[in-house]
């Protein structure tokens, strides 16, 4: 039992209908239908292979780049096609951000890291402008303080969770609306953990957040709602709270409680 | 001749029995845990059995031929240099069946007497060696006869062994082009060979032959070297660079498994099939084209062999770029696309600047590949040692000069020669000091990921 209109709010952020992803002849997704508020963290869960991954990277079309997959259904961004073959994903992507499993600097310096984003898409005139974007974004993410005496070393010579903290400021260099993150503390030991569920909260004042996660405390303590998949539908979708205390379907209660998955 | 490889058929089938030998006396002992299985016991009493004898054997053949030499002809005291030499033919002649005139007959029977001999006293000695070793080795099989360790150790050593020859062997081509090298710079002068913009090794037979002195100045050839290398890269590097990063990053798996091994096929065509295709095909209707272009193209030019070259060396590009560019990690390509990065962007920022120190290998490899090529250009560019850079005219290169020189009957003390030697010196030089300065480069600017 999916229950969307209760929550519906009257502006979903981003809006999910009957959504459904083939990898080859092999179904990934069914029929998966989800409202993503504005400014809130929603988590996804479910067991491996579930189709979390899979249903994150629908929303800026990261699965365009894999051959043999194709999607129905319809997606929207604020009420605009983000689907359909004419949508550019040059601009969906400048919205909507993303964060990826393992931190994945370039190997470029630091600076060139954060102002990759900008100066693709012409973001910053001067120098002194991207300068600007740079220090913004690397003090959002929180990592300013540690490494503004050498932002022209490489990315790739910080620790894990600087690393990560690195790509979360790449991210929102473009100032997107919305940022996917792919089990951002999966690569990461439990301090640098602490720190990016601290920003991840932080961050949700400016930016909707969807974290695919699967540590169940870790959604639990960041999310405002959490959507459990499994065998790739949606099986229920509500408050964080409710989920973890009071969830409506069997099959979740199994999971969070550590029966499966 | 039975008996000169019989020694040889002794030590491996005493080996083999050894081996049998030596684990069957292992697994008789008290078992308890030792050190190594029974296999490395047998691969230990093996060695002793089978390295010292084939040492001897090694040894003995080495040395017998002088041996049994000075013996003959110490018949012949009053005899030595070529004098000596020829008689020890014809009676080596003699001994092997073909008979010739004036050879004394005794000493053939004592040449004869003498092989016999030491094939025989050869046979036996490493027969006992073989045997002296596999008793050795047997005595020393205990359970406390570490013997893992031991045949590891005789492993190590092999695989050092065969490291340096190939290290040895890089070491003595150096000595011998630094020799002869030496040498020819005691008839020419340095200065002439390296300043010299006149290229005409010929040298007179006969004292009243034309061009009776030959002009050594190795500018030309260098820098035709340079020329035909340039032209190659400049059509091998853009198009296979593209072609790698249409491989890699654009074509469809299925596409990419067909075309790869095609281009590879370019680099499998013997150069000399290159070479009559340019010479025949290419410069000929170039040619014709510079005619009607009202261009003047000799029909062998630099500019067929280059272009002929470049198409060759297409692969050495392509397929090495491509497999540095299908290596970097697909975290990077989605870190990308994600910042809404276009294929081409994503290609320009982060493939290439992370692909860069394969890339530069590749064509590393492409230049000393043009640099060292031969055929192609004997064939498209012709001999002449012109001084230019109009890659419309006939030029020559270095190596194809040194084949030239060598080619043929000559005194292996002629100028001619040895300045084939100085060339390909200082083409080694030329060479090793490109791939140093590539190396530091790469290291320097390269941009690493992990």
């Amino acid at each position: 039992m999916v229950n969307v209109s209760a929550l519906s709010d009257p502006q979903p952020k981003l809006v999910a209908r009957a959504v459904s992803v083939y990898y080859g002849g092999k179904q990934a997704l069914f029929d998966i239908d989800l409202d993503i508020m504005s400014r809130e963290v929603t988590a996804f869960i479910g067991p491996s292979g579930c189709g979390k991954s899979t249903f994150l990277r629908c929303f800026n079309r990261m699965n365009d780049l894999i051959d043999d997959c194709r999607s129905t259904g319809s997606m929207l961004l604020d009420g605009s096609d983000i689907a359909g073959p004419d949508v550019d994903v040059v601009q969906l992507r400048m919205r909507i951000g993303m964060v990826f499993q393992k931190p994945n600097p370039f190997p470029k310096s630091v600076y060139d890291n954060v102002a990759y984003g900008p100066r693709l898409h012409g973001m910053a005139p001067t120098r002194g402008d991207l300068d600007e974007i740079v220090e913004t974004s690397l003090r959002r993410a929180g990592i300013w303080d540690e490494v503004k005496d050498r932002v022209d070393q490489p990315g790739t010579s910080l620790s894990g969770g600087q690393q990560q903290r690195l790509c979360i400021a790449r991210a929102i260099a473009v100032r997107p609306d919305v940022l996917l993150m792919d089990e951002p503390c999966s690569a990461l030991d439990p301090i640098a953990t602490a720190t990016i569920e601290e920003l991840i909260d932080e961050l949700k004042s400016e930016y909707t957040i969807i974290i695919v996660t699967h540590n169940m405390q870790q959604a639990a303590r960041v999310s405002q709602k959490t959507a459990f998949l499994n065998l790739g539908r949606l099986i229920e979708f509500d408050e964080t709270q409710k989920i973890f205390t009071n969830p409506s379907e069997p099959s979740t209660q199994d999971y969070i409680t550590g029966r499966f998955g | 001749m039975l008996l000169s490889y019989l020694p040889l058929l002794i030590i491996a089938l005493f080996g083999a029995g050894a081996f049998y030998a030596s684990r069957a006396r292992i697994s008789a002992a008290p078992q308890r845990s030792l050190p190594g299985l029974p296999g490395h016991y047998g691969w230990y009493g093996t060695l002793w059995t089978v390295v010292p004898a084939t040492l001897v054997y090694a040894a003995w053949t080495i040395i017998d031929d002088r041996v049994i030499r000075n013996v003959v002809l110490s018949d012949f005291p009053d005899l030595s240099g070529a004098a000596a030499t020829l008689l020890y033919v014809s009676i080596e002649n003699a001994a092997a069946g073909v008979m010739t005139d004036d050879v004394p007959m005794a000493s053939v029977e004592l040449l004869l007497h003498l092989e016999n001999l030491s094939a025989a006293a050869r046979f036996a000695l490493v027969t006992a060696v073989s045997v002296l070793g596999f008793f050795w080795g047997w005595r020393r099989i205990r359970p406390e006869l570490t013997a893992r360790d031991r045949v590891e150790t005789a492993l190590l050593v092999a695989l050092f062994i065969a490291s340096i020859i190939a290290i040895l062997t890089t070491v003595g081509i150096v000595l011998s082009l630094v020799v002869e090298t030496f040498r020819f710079f005691q008839l020419v002068s340095p200065f002439e060979f390296f300043f010299g913009l006149e290229w005409s090794p010929q040298i007179a037979l006969r004292e009243d032959q034309v061009a009776a002195s030959g002009a050594f100045g190795a500018v030309p050839v260098f820098a035709g070297t340079l020329l035909i290398t340039v032209i190659a890269m400049l059509v091998a590097g853009p198009i296979g660079l593209m072609s790698a990063i249409y491989l890699a990053e654009y074509a469809h798996p299925r596409v990419r498994a067909v075309i790869k091994p095609l281009l590879e096929i370019l680099a499998g065509i013997p150069t000399v099939v290159y070479g009559f295709f340019a010479a025949l095909v290419l410069a000929p209707s170039m040619r014709n084209l510079g005619v009607d272009l009202g261009l003047t193209i000799s029909s062998e030019s630099a500019l067929a062999a280059g272009l002929i070259m470049g198409i060759m060396i297409i692969p050495f590009v392509s397929s090495l770029s491509d497999d540095i560019m299908t290596a970097v990690p697909m975290s990077l390509r989605e870190g990308s696309y994600g910042l809404g990065a276009t294929a081409s962007e994503t290609i320009k920022r982060v493939i290439l600047p992370a692909a860069t120190p394969g890339i530069v290998g590749g064509f590393m490899l492409a230049i000393s590949r043009a640099i060292g090529e031969t055929m192609i250009v004997v064939m498209a560019a012709g001999l002449a040692a012109n001084l230019t850079a109009n890659p419309f005219e006939a030029v020559t290169t270095v190596t194809v000069q040194i084949a030239t020189l060598l080619v043929g009957d000559h005194e292996f003390d002629s100028e001619k020669t040895m300045a084939a030697f100085a060339l390909g010196l200082t083409l080694f030089i030329v060479t090793l000091a490109l791939n140093v300065v590539a190396l530091r480069v790469v290291q320097k600017y390269s941009e690493r990921y992990e």
